[in-house]
Parts: structure tokens; C-alpha cells; sequence
């Protein structure tokens, strides 16, 4: 089957290639060929966790190093973050068919889409260092190429630098550490390397330095400033694929290495990993609360998400370590399957702005308003979006952060008192996110679909076309009906938390019959269980009853009116609540702590016609307490290196001869 | 068979007994605190006769209200209605409870309470951005607090189904244990966040500056009204049920009770109700209401106890 995927992935090349060629009258059978393309590797990526458990397949192709080869392998793991990445891909492109037709320079994306794609898959299925960072580093650099496909709008070119810096820096992290892990025998591959894992504080090195890399690539804070640059700088179905999906790639190389590449890691990792992870979630959204702009609103929402992910590969870590094996599943399948559920939502919501975006030609919220009037259909798949970003039922998002807290819950089991007091620290953090999430997506729903328009673009705006909704129509069903059968994505998870821990999902220990179709239990039924379809059933069937009671019984009769508004409605839209005055509470609440958040009310004296005036301004502590002072010493040293730039031949010969000196005394004194 | 149609039947009971009482805990809250304050206080069935009135009368929508304003209503109030008929109040057994432990019953209220941030927002006044806001906020205090208290229970009980936490403390001595004290006052001072009471919200007001529920639902009248307010009650009568469904199960028929048995879970559980309202209105008349800003060490105080009540636990489980 590896042969039909890579068969598969190089169409995908091909077809960047023909893009290439043919220019832009070939848009729609590109993106078209993507769809099928990425369905393909999907259907077949499902078809490998569905069909029993399979043994992993490897493939050699007699390319890459001469020593080396290039090795491929797909397993569970591969297997399940293809079906995501696949799934997000399928539906990127499809939006992409209609979203295309309104881009200034559609040659700057369509040749590097599917390559992008292409990288992606290949990151997945690589089973050694040579071919897995060849394969990432085109990953990071045909994104780059599609953050700058609108180079020329202010602020792009920057973002572009940014990413690039990061993503070489994540490189060459992920460079050290796969050296270190190969050992002084150079054996690249990745089963040598499961076979003889390095231990002691080298080992330790090499995790640090993969936290770095790939943590840098899926957004970590500190690492995530570079995020909320890029992501919103790409056209909004590239958006959608770097942050939905791409995140997910990093996710995919944390746990290759965490949890099979390592041998018995010590708890401390987990706790890191949880550390990281609530810091993540709660900082992410805190950041996302206090956007105007929407797309990096929902960038920063991103860190959250990873956040939320990473706490449940730190849960299953921790449980893996002291034997826990049924809790360290189910928390491995609540981060698996949040990884699935961001990708559908993020891309979701992200496709959502780009359909404003070609409605209003706006990003700002401040200048949108009442859009569900003018995009009714767009409204509606938001709305869904929303609801299942803010973790609520019965929706899919929901699901997984139930049974991320259904481990946090069990973790007085645990013997560490560290963790023991840890942990639900870790908890609370995790409810202060879901509740920060859902006060962020209230506000960007309601000041941006909701309300009166605050601008002629808002109010003139016009329904999008097919290929877009319905790219976003088929996210938005995929996340009510995992939300309501969630045992249809916990059915492949199995077979992968099988492949790691050698334990399946315990709510699957004895055999999938009706009741797990019907209800999630995940441990035991008298400790916990969920059921979205029951709540949905009987939400649906007591409304239509109230609707039908209240209808019969009392008044059906509506009378509309000209909004009451304390008796002293002004028409002015300006009057509206706007997102800033919305997030104020939480940034007086929290921003004040995080971000040294301060007001300054310019209060003009009588007389003056000065317009009063309030000033806010916010830090962000990441960038103040690590990127300022590396670009510090980064500009320290390039100063002081200067000197270097204008030396005689002589003196630079002499420097040559020195630095030879050295090398052959430090191999003379290792042999 | 006949045990399912039996359980079916307990759990329509329940559903009739929490539609019924609602109204009467917040015309009896209302009434001893008009006592209180020396004022002869409505009749308790007041509450009764308002929402009558307000679901005959026509409803006045705004002219850009969008079908979210309109719908939200039923929704918040059949999600609260379920939310209050999945707590025993009065029987554990229920055949809905295994579709909601306690962090979907709390999944339920958020989702209750976006859709009313969005109708706040949906006319596009500045009320309603004023309450959706401070709502949102004041949520996302509550919601740490209310996990901690979530936490304490699930650690001592090993369980966040409503029924097996009830069950194990009726069919165990608890005694009285420090983090369930402390639990309890945390899960209090959550409860009286949520539901707008003073000293976070004043459900008697409708000063600008303080409101933030009423804020929210300014612009509805008639029979949607009617179902925000019916919906607000409800909500009040799902706090009461289960704190006292958690801390005070004594009353609650088993799984296997009689007749007989019910009846006196529903005389305990009403018994309970007018406890639980007489302590409200005599804690809401001894305390004035705060300023907004003033929530979140409100709120603060909350996480804190149930921070220490899991701490006390752990320290007592290893002593």
C-alpha cells in the first residue's frame, strides 16, 4: 500500500509542476486534483486503521544519501495523522477552487499548494532523520512561499522573515537532535534508533532540542510569536492547512519521538509537557481575546488548541511512565482526537474568514457587523465552528476535552506529589481556557455576524459561491457527527494508542457494540459516561415541545419594531458594542498581570476640540522576556563580528591556519 | 422491561416536579426578602401569574433581529430544563443521567450561556454588548472554581456521574470532612455568580451601570421573555438541586425505593428548596452588591477553596 501512497503524493508534485506550466487557466483542475488526490490518501490512511491491525509496512527507495537510502514506513501513528492531514487538505482545496478565482495572484499560490501537501504527507510516512528533515524543511519552505504569495500588503514581507527565521531555527533544533539520536555511528534510521534510544543527559538534549523544533513549528509558547504573523498572512485556505494541519505535522514528530523513538522516558517529561501545554492554552487565548483582526485572532486560538493537545500527551506520558496504561490511553486519545477536531474547526473557521474576506474584503472585526443577514449560509457553518472551538456540546470539540478531563480527574492515582498537586492545577487552567474560548468566539461571532454593520463593505456584502460553502458545509457535519458519535474517530485512535501503549482505548476493551456506539464511556460506567446523541435528541424533541406548547398555548403573534434600547435607541452604528470595548472586562481581569496591560484616558478641558481619547497599551511578555533579547545579542555580536568584514588576506590566511590547529589537535586528542 | 417504563416514568416526574417548582423557589426568595426588608413581599405564586401573562402576549422583536434572537429562548430554556431534570432531586434513578456526568451538565450550561451571549449581542445595543460581555467574563471565573469543587468530589468518590456521587454519600458515613466544607461554600459562591444573584448581579435592578444579565435580555418581551425568565428560574432550581444533591442526599430514593419512598424523596426534596430560599434571602439581604471588577476576587476566593478543599483531601488521605 506504501507505494500507492507515495505514487499518490508524487501526482501531487506533479501537479505543482503542471501548475507551473500551465498558469492560471489550470486553477480548477489543480485544486480539483487535490480533492481527489487527498481523498485517496485519506480513504486509504482509514482503510489501514479500520482493517485489524495491521503490521507496519516499510519501503527503501535507492535515493538520498548513498550510505542511507530513503526509507518509508507507515504505521498506525502515520496512518491517523494522514487521514487529518488529508481530510484538511481535501477540504482546503476544495474551498481553494472557488476562493482562487478571487486572489490578486493565484500563480504565487497554485504551483506551491500541492507541493505543500505533498511535504506534509511525506514528513508522515519518512522512517529516517535524512528523509524526515528533507521533507520538513520543504514543508516549512513552500509555506514560506505561500505566507509571501501576497508579499506586497504591508506587514507580509516581515511575517514571511519571521516564519523563515523560525522555521530554519526549528530546523536545525530538529538537525541536533536527530545527530544526537543517531549516535557517533551515524545510524539515521529510524529503527535503529528505536532500537538503541539514547539515554542519560545526551538523550535529554535531544528531547529539549526536539521540544524546540517542533514545538517552535506547532506554535508552544514561548515559541509562538512567529505564529499569528504567518498563518493570517497566507490566502485563508493556506491558513487553514498551516494552522489546522501543519501544527499537526509538529504534534505528529513530538509524539513519533516521545513516545517510540525514546525508550522509558522519566516523568518529569510529562510534566514539562503539561507545564508547556497549560501556559499554551491559557496564554493562547488570552492573546486571541484581545485581536481585532480575525484571522490572527483565530491564529492565536491555534496556540490554544496545542496547548489543550500537548496537555494530553503530557497526561499520557506521565500515566505511561508509572504504569497507568488505561489512563495513559485515554488520554493519548483525547490529544489524538483533538488533533482531528482542531484540524476540522480551525480550517472551518478559517475558510469562514476567507468567505468574509472575499464578501467585505475586511479582516477587521471593527469594521464588520451583521453579517449574518448578508451571509446566511456562512452564518450558520461559523456559528457551528465556533460552538465546537468553545468546547461545548454537543459538538465535537467538546468530546475531546471531556475526556482530557476524565484523565486530569484521575490523577490522584498518580505517586508523585508533584503531579498529584500538579495536575489540577493543570485542570483548572484547562476550564479557564475552554471558558476564555468560549468568551473569545462569542465575541468574534457576535461583533462580526451579529449587530449592525459598521461599514458599507459589511453592509453591501453578498453570499459566497458553492465550491467555499461547501468546502465548509462538509467540515461543519464532520464536527457535529463526531461530536455526536465520537466512536467513529475513536475507532481508528484505538488501533494507534494499541500500536503505542499496546493497550486499546479501555471504553473499547470489550468489543465495540451498540452501547459504545451510543454512549462514551471511557473507564467504567457507574465513574463517567457522555452521550452527544441523547443530549441532542432530547434538546431537539423538549424545544420543539416548548416552541409547540408556547405557540398553542400562549401567543405565536410577532410584532416587529425599531429596537427599544432603554428608550433611547441612537441608529448610529458606532454606538455598538465594538471587540475592544467587549474584551475590555477580561483584559482589566487578566491582561493587567499578562501583559502590563495600561489605560490612558486623554480627557481634553472645556473649550478644547481635541476628540477625548483612550489609550491602551499591552506587552507581550514572550516576545519581551525571549525573542528581544536574542535579536539583542543576534545584533550584539553581528556588530562586533563587523570588524571581521575587512581584514588583509594575511590575517585571514593566519585564521584559516589557526582554525586547522585546533581541528587536528581536538581529533588528535580524541583518538 | 417493566424496571425501563418504571425509570422513564420517575424521569417524567422529574421533569414535571423542577417545570412546577421553579417559579415557586424564586417567588419564595423574592417573598422572604420582601419580609426582611419590612415590605408585605408579592405572593408566592406571583412568579406563576407573570409568566402566564408575559407567554399571552404578542412578542415585540427588534427589525434586524436574526433568528438567533429569536430561537435562542426555547434553546436556553429546554437545555436548562434538561440540565435540572438530570440532578436526583428526589430518585438516583434516572434512565437520562449516564447521557451527562457532572462536566457535560456543566458543558450544557455554557453552551445555554453562549447562546444568550449571542442574543445579547444580536440587536446590536449597547446593553446587550454590556451584559454579554460581563457575562462572558464572569463565566470564565466560574468555571475554574466549579472544576476544583468537580475535582474534590471526583477524588473522593471516584466518579462524576450525578447518581454514584449521591449514592455513595448516602449509602457511606462522609461525616463531616473539611474539603467537603470548603467544597461546598466554593461551589456556593459559583452558584450564586452563575445565577445573578447579589452580591455579583442584582436580578431586582435594572441600573445601567450594574446590570449584567438583566443587560443581556433587555430587548425581550412576551413569550420570549417569559422562557429567559423561566429559564433564569430553572437555572436557580439547578444550583439548589445540586449542591443539595451532592452535599445533602439524605431523602434521596435509591435505585430499588417504593412508593412510599419517593414520596418522601419529593417532601425532602421540597423541604430542601424552602431551606435553601430562606438562606439565599437572608444571605442577599445581609450583603450589598459589589462592583463589577470587585467579581473576580469574588471569584478568586472561590478557586482558592477549592484548591485547598483537594489539598485538605489529599493531606487527610495520606495521614
Amino acid at each position: 500500500m506504501l507505494i500507492f501512497i507515495l505514487a499518490a503524493i508524487a501526482t501531487l508534485i506533479g501537479a505543482g509542476l503542471l501548475a507551473a506550466a500551465l498558469g492560471r487557466s489550470a486553477s480548477t483542475a489543480v485544486y480539483g486534483g487535490c480533492v481527489v488526490v487527498c481523498l485517496a490518501l485519506a480513504a486509504m490512511a482509514l482503510w489501514f486503521l479500520l482493517n485489524g491491525v495491521h503490521p507496519p509496512q516499510d519501503l527503501v527507495l535507492p535515493i538520498g544519501l548513498p550510505w542511507l537510502s530513503a526509507h518509508f514506513r507507515i504505521d498506525a501513528l502515520s496512518a491517523w495523522f494522514m487521514l487529518v492531514v488529508d481530510l484538511g487538505g481535501a477540504a482546503a482545496a476544495l474551498f481553494g477552487i472557488g476562493y482562487g478565482r478571487h486572489e490578486a495572484e493565484p500563480m504565487r499560490v497554485l504551483p506551491f499548494f500541492p507541493v505543500f501537501l505533498a511535504a506534509m504527507n511525506l514528513v508522515l510516512i519518512a522512517d529516517d532523520a535524512f528523509v524526515f528533515l528533507l521533507c520538513w524543511e520543504s514543508m516549512s519552505l513552500s509555506s514560506w512561499l505561500l505566507v509571501l504569495a501576497n508579499h506586497r500588503q504591508p506587514g507580509n514581507a516581515r511575517a514571511a522573515l519571521v516564519y523563515l527565521i523560525m522555521a530554519i531555527f526549528g530546523t536545525a533544533c530538529l538537525l541536533l537532535a536527530f545527530g544526537i539520536m543517531a549516535g557517533f555511528e551515524g545510524a539515521y534510521g529510524f529503527a535503529a534508533i528505536r532500537a538503541h534510544p539514547v539515554s542519560g543527559w545526551l538523550g535529554g538534549l535531544a528531547l529539549v532540542l526536539i521540544l524546540l523544533g517542533a514545538g517552535s513549528k506547532a506554535g508552544l509558547v514561548p515559541l509562538h510569536a512567529w505564529l499569528p504573523l504567518a498563518h493570517p498572512a497566507a490566502p485563508s485556505h493556506v491558513s487553514a492547512l498551516m494552522s489546522g494541519v501543519m501544527t499537526k505535522v509538529a504534534i505528529y514528530a513530538v509524539i513519533r519521538v516521545m513516545f517510540d523513538l525514546s525508550g522509558r522516558l522519566p516523568w518529569g517529561w510529562g510534566a514539562i509537557l503539561l507545564t508547556l501545554g497549560a501556559a499554551s492554552a491559557v496564554l493562547g487565548l488570552l492573546y486571541a481575546l484581545m485581536q481585532t483582526d480575525i484571522k490572527v485572532l483565530l491564529a492565536y486560538s491555534t496556540v490554544e488548541n496545542i496547548g489543550i493537545i500537548t496537555i494530553g500527551l503530557g497526561l499520557a506520558l506521565v500515566f505511561k511512565v508509572n504504569g497507568l496504561m488505561s489512563l495513559s490511553a485515554v488520554a493519548l486519545a483525547a490529544a489524538l482526537f483533538h488533533v482531528l477536531n482542531h484540524a476540522l474547526f480551525k480550517s472551518l473557521l478559517f475558510f469562514g474568514s476567507g468567505a468574509i474576506l472575499v464578501a467585505t474584503g475586511e479582516r477587521d472585526m471593527e469594521r464588520l457587523g451583521g453579517l449574518i443577514h448578508r451571509l446566511p449560509r456562512t452564518a450558520v457553518l461559523f456559528l457551528i465552528g465556533s460552538a465546537a472551538i468553545s468546547a461545548l456540546p454537543p459538538f465535537n470539540g467538546f468530546v475531546s476535552e471531556w475526556l482530557t478531563f476524565q484523565a486530569i480527574l484521575n490523577s490522584p492515582d498518580l505517586p508523585q506529589w508533584a503531579l498529584k498537586f500538579g495536575v489540577p492545577l493543570i485542570g483548572a487552567a484547562l476550564a479557564l481556557a475552554a471558558a476564555l474560548a468560549a468568551a473569545c468566539f462569542v465575541r468574534a461571532y457576535g461583533i462580526t455576524f451579529l449587530g449592525r454593520p459598521r461599514s458599507d463593505a459589511a453592509a453591501k456584502a453578498h453570499e459566497v459561491e458553492g465550491s467555499m460553502t461547501a468546502a465548509m458545509s462538509i467540515l461543519a457535519i464532520l464536527c457535529v457527527t463526531l461530536g455526536l458519535v465520537p466512536v467513529l474517530a475513536l475507532m481508528p485512535i484505538s488501533a494507534v494508542v494499541q500500536q503505542l501503549l499496546a493497550t486499546p482505548f479501555p471504553g473499547f476493551a470489550d468489543g465495540v457494540t451498540a452501547t459504545e456506539w451510543l454512549y462514551l464511556v471511557p473507564l467504567s460506567a457507574t465513574s463517567s459516561s457522555y452521550s452527544g446523541i441523547t443530549v441532542l435528541l432530547v434538546v431537539t424533541a423538549v424545544t420543539l415541545a416548548v416552541v409547540e406548547g408556547v405557540h398553542r398555548r400562549g401567543s405565536a403573534r410577532i410584532r416587529r419594531s425599531p429596537a427599544w434600547d432603554c428608550g433611547f435607541p441612537d441608529p448610529r452604528p458606532e454606538t455598538q458594542y465594538t471587540a475592544a470595548s467587549f474584551a475590555q472586562p477580561l483584559r482589566r481581569v487578566f491582561g493587567t498581570l499578562v501583559f502590563r496591560a495600561r489605560e490612558q484616558v486623554d480627557m481634553p478641558p472645556p473649550g478644547d476640540f481635541r476628540p477625548a481619547r483612550l489609550t491602551v497599551t499591552m506587552i507581550d511578555p514572550a516576545w519581551e522576556a525571549f525573542y528581544a533579547p536574542i535579536s539583542g545579542i543576534i545584533n550584539w555580536l553581528a556588530d562586533r563580528l563587523n570588524a571581521l568584514q575587512y581584514l588583509t588576506i594575511r590575517r585571514y590566511l593566519s585564521m584559516v591556519f589557526i582554525a586547522l590547529i585546533l581541528l587536528l589537535s581536538f581529533v588528535a586528542l580524541r583518538g | 422491561m417493566s424496571a425501563l417504563l418504571q425509570a422513564t416514568l420517575l424521569q417524567l416526574i422529574q421533569l414535571l416536579i423542577v417545570l412546577l417548582l421553579a417559579p415557586f423557589l424564586t417567588g419564595q426568595v423574592r417573598w422572604v426578602k420582601a419580609r426582611m426588608l419590612g415590605r408585605r413581599g408579592p405572593p408566592l405564586l406571583q412568579p406563576y401569574r407573570d409568566l402566564a401573562k408575559l407567554l399571552r402576549k404578542e412578542a415585540v422583536v427588534a427589525d434586524n433581529a436574526s433568528w438567533i434572537y429569536r430561537s435562542a429562548p426555547y434553546v436556553i430554556f429546554a437545555l436548562l430544563w434538561l440540565a435540572a431534570a438530570l440532578v436526583p432531586i428526589f430518585s438516583t434513578r434516572l434512565p437520562m443521567s449516564p447521557a451527562a456526568d457532572l462536566i457535560a451538565l456543566v458543558g450544557l450550561l455554557g453552551s445555554a450561556r453562549f447562546l444568550l451571549a449571542l442574543a445579547g449581542m444580536d440587536i446590536g445595543t449597547s446593553f446587550g454588548g454590556i451584559g454579554s460581555s460581563r457575562e462572558m467574563m464572569i463565566a470564565s471565573l466560574a468555571e475554574p472554581a466549579m472544576l476544583m469543587v468537580i475535582f474534590t468530589v471526583a477524588l473522593f468518590i471516584h466518579s462524576t456521574s450525578i447518581p454514584s456521587i449521591a449514592e455513595f454519600v448516602l449509602g457511606n458515613a462522609v461525616g463531616i470532612r473539611v474539603s467537603f466544607a470548603l467544597a461546598l461554600i466554593s461551589l456556593t459562591m459559583v452558584a450564586i455568580a452563575e445565577t445573578a444573584r447579589i452580591p455579583v448581579d442584582n436580578p431586582a435592578t435594572h441600573l445601567e451601570l450594574t446590570m449584567v444579565h438583566e443587560a443581556m435580555v433587555l430587548e425581550y418581551s412576551g413569550r420570549h421573555l417569559a422562557l429567559i425568565e423561566a429559564a433564569s428560574m430553572m437555572q436557580l432550581l439547578f444550583y439548589v438541586s445540586l449542591i443539595s444533591g451532592i452535599f445533602v442526599p439524605w431523602g434521596l430514593a435509591g435505585p430499588n425505593a417504593t412508593p412510599p419512598l419517593l414520596l418522601l424523596g419529593i417532601a425532602s426534596y421540597f423541604a430542601k428548596l424552602v431551606v435553601a430560599g430562606v438562606l439565599l434571602a437572608l444571605f442577599e439581604t445581609s450583603i450589598a452588591k459589589m462592583r463589577v471588577f470587585r467579581v473576580s476576587e469574588f471569584l478568586g476566593v472561590s478557586l482558592l477553596l477549592g484548591l485547598l478543599a483537594t489539598v485538605f483531601l489529599y493531606v487527610s488521605h495520606s495521614l
